[in-house]
């Protein structure tokens, strides 16, 4: 497997504070990283280091193969960074940031303006495209940073907390673009502290904490790893509840937890093959059940875990 | 939808390069001052209230008529304005560097030193603007350039190279700072008396014997009196070649000092 972006052992430190504390971190090509954290924890520090805008005390990282110290110019020719600090000019328009962006990569004047317009069209912007940035909602303003991001066709693409602050609709246009770019063969690495949004997009997960990487695998092996599964059972009739929480019990020796409200009983199992039990016995018993299966823990439950912490709730989705 | 497909760089970006995406991003510069005129006030209106107010009110005094204290004063005011622009360039930076605008430029494969160079140049716009606008209601003062168009373009060359010298106080200052605000702040602490302890308002002969050593030497006397002698005639040439020394030791020293911040600054 050929790694779009690799690093190893990356440190840095800001005075007395270590930012990254040895973090390795490998992306296949075309893959999505999903790197995730609380606040503070070294993620936008590893990005920045990873876009050349930052040098790491120690370690090294490697982007397209090439090194992001000796070879950054290379790097940069190659990698698209969208982040709440690599920023369009509030004071130009749409079409005037990306036609600058295009001509400093070495488009002629032309190309540069059919580049903005083919990117503008692509995010939604054609209206707004005369409009100074400023005057711009959060949703088109993100929007914008991604087009400017992608000027140059990047391969790699760096999105930091692409979504923060973000109301839900607008943060679901910028997973359909994402989406978009992964199926153009994009390889994405994407901070962010929203679990679902690592759950939507991210091929694989890196969680740091502290500056350290305290978890890595796709999203499935985290939930397996840090929590069983667990078996979750919804009658039909909710006269039901007690009789399924009775053959719930006599399987697997423990009471169930009961949901009344909802009619959802689940109890937590190590043996799989349980299920079919299950199955047997309500089919037996003449109950029908509209939900029936087992249940990996969610993401949520899984950085509770690995962290000690719950994660923040979304920014915006009240706004 | 056309595919355009964006050449791949070398490792490092070539002269020719870095001078290609300093003028790109100067153009940035002339294109946000087009959109957002009134960040003209600075070089507009402060010298014309300059004029107006020191001709009106001192010219009587200092000089004995108006018109003849304009006469005098216009080629200093010329400096004074020029000195007070380059303020420009470390306020432009500052804000592009809290706004994030510097890190999508660091994030491409242009040269380090190209968005320095584009503010830099930048600032030109911002002294052809100031020195305009004082030179057109000057004349319409009643101010009368005595020598030839010449000797009126060298003035015009010399205050623009001084002003590109004194520009990279300005990003020195503003790699410092935290806020865009605070970089006018600092500056004009030493601008004031870089541009009032001279012989721009009033003759220097006047003056107590310990302000009077420092206004001999004083960079803007010089530029001062090379500008009087090169459009009212006179001798220009030693005081030119004192204000060009000392331009080219103010960027000697500055020019490292702001690279090194620069660097310090965005990592």
């Amino acid at each position: 497997m050929s790694y779009a972006i690799e690093a190893e052992g990356l440190v840095k430190r800001f005075g007395s504070t270590v930012a990254l504390d040895g973090v390795s971190l490998t992306v296949p090509t075309g893959k999505v990283l999903g790197v995730l954290g609380p606040n503070g924890a070294g993620k936008t520090t590893a990005v920045r280091v990873l876009a050349t805008l930052l040098r790491a005390d120690e370690g090294w990282a490697r982007v397209g193969g090439y090194d992001v110290v000796t070879q950054a110019n290379a790097v940069r020719a190659l990698a698209g960074l969208t982040g709440q600090y690599a920023s369009v000019d509030e004071d130009l328009s749409g079409t005037e940031n990306l036609v600058l962006l295009g001509k400093l990569l070495g488009l002629s004047k032309r190309d540069a303006k059919a580049r903005a317009a083919e990117l503008l069209a692509k995010f939604e912007l054609t209206d707004a495209a005369g409009r100074a940035v400023k005057t711009y909602s959060g949703g088109m303003r993100r929007r914008a940073d991604l087009a400017a991001s992608l000027v140059g066709r990047p391969q790699v693409l760096y999105l930091d907390e692409p979504t923060t602050g973000l109301d839900p609709h607008s943060r679901n246009e910028v997973w359909a673009t994402v989406r978009g770019l992964v199926d153009e063969g994009v390889t994405v690495l994407l901070t962010t502290q929203y679990l679902e949004e690592a759950d939507q997009l991210a091929d694989l997960i890196t969680v740091i904490d502290h500056g350290k990487v305290i978890a890595n695998g796709t999203p499935h092996e985290l939930k397996r790893r840090t929590g069983g599964q667990s078996l979750q059972v919804r009658p039909t009739v909710l006269a039901d509840t007690p009789k399924v929480a009775e053959i719930l019990r006599e399987l697997t020796g423990i009471d169930p937890v009961v949901d009344a409200e909802n009619g959802l009983l689940s109890t937590p199992v190590d043996n799989p093959l349980l299920l079919s039990s299950v199955v047997r016995r309500l089919d037996d018993a003449g109950i029908t059940a509209d939900e029936l299966g087992l249940r990996l823990p969610s993401l949520d439950e899984v950085f509770l875990t690995l962290t000690g912490r719950t994660t923040p709730a979304p920014e915006g989705s009240l706004a | 939808m056309t595919a355009i497909s964006v050449p791949v760089p070398a490792s490092n970006v070539g002269l020719g390069g870095t001078l290609r995406h300093g003028l790109t991003l100067a153009g940035r510069s002339v294109l946000k001052i087009r959109k957002n005129p009134e960040s003209l006030l600075d070089v507009t209106l402060q010298p014309i209230i300059f004029l107006v107010l020191f001709v009106y009110l001192f010219g009587g005094a200092i000089q004995g008529s108006t018109d003849a204290y304009l006469q005098v004063l216009l080629p200093g005011l010329m400096v004074q304005n020029i000195t007070f622009a380059s303020l420009g360039t470390g306020v432009a930076l500052n804000t592009d560097i809290s706004k994030g605008v510097f890190d999508r430029f660091r994030s491409m494969p242009i040269a380090r030193s190209a968005p320095l160079i584009g503010a830099v140049l930048g600032d030109v716009v911002r002294f052809l603007v100031t020195l305009t606008v004082l030179i057109t209601v000057a004349v319409v003062m009643g101010f009368r350039v005595q020598t030839d168009p010449a000797r009126f373009l060298v003035a015009i060359l010399l205050l623009v190279a001084f002003g590109l010298c004194l520009c990279w106080i300005s990003v020195f200052v503003g790699m410092l700072v935290k806020s865009p605000q605070a970089v006018p702040g600092v500056l004009i602490a030493f601008m004031f008396p870089l541009t009032f302890g001279s012989n721009v308002f009033v003759p220097a002969g006047s003056l107590p014997s310990w302000l009077h050593a420092w206004v001999v030497i004083n960079p803007v006397t010089h530029l001062t009196d090379a500008a009087r002698g090169l459009l009212l005639g006179g001798d220009w040439v030693g005081h030119a070649g004192w204000a060009f020394l000392w331009a080219v030791a103010i960027a000697a020293v500055f020019f490292p000092l702001a690279l090194r911040a620069y660097r310090r600054r965005v990592g």
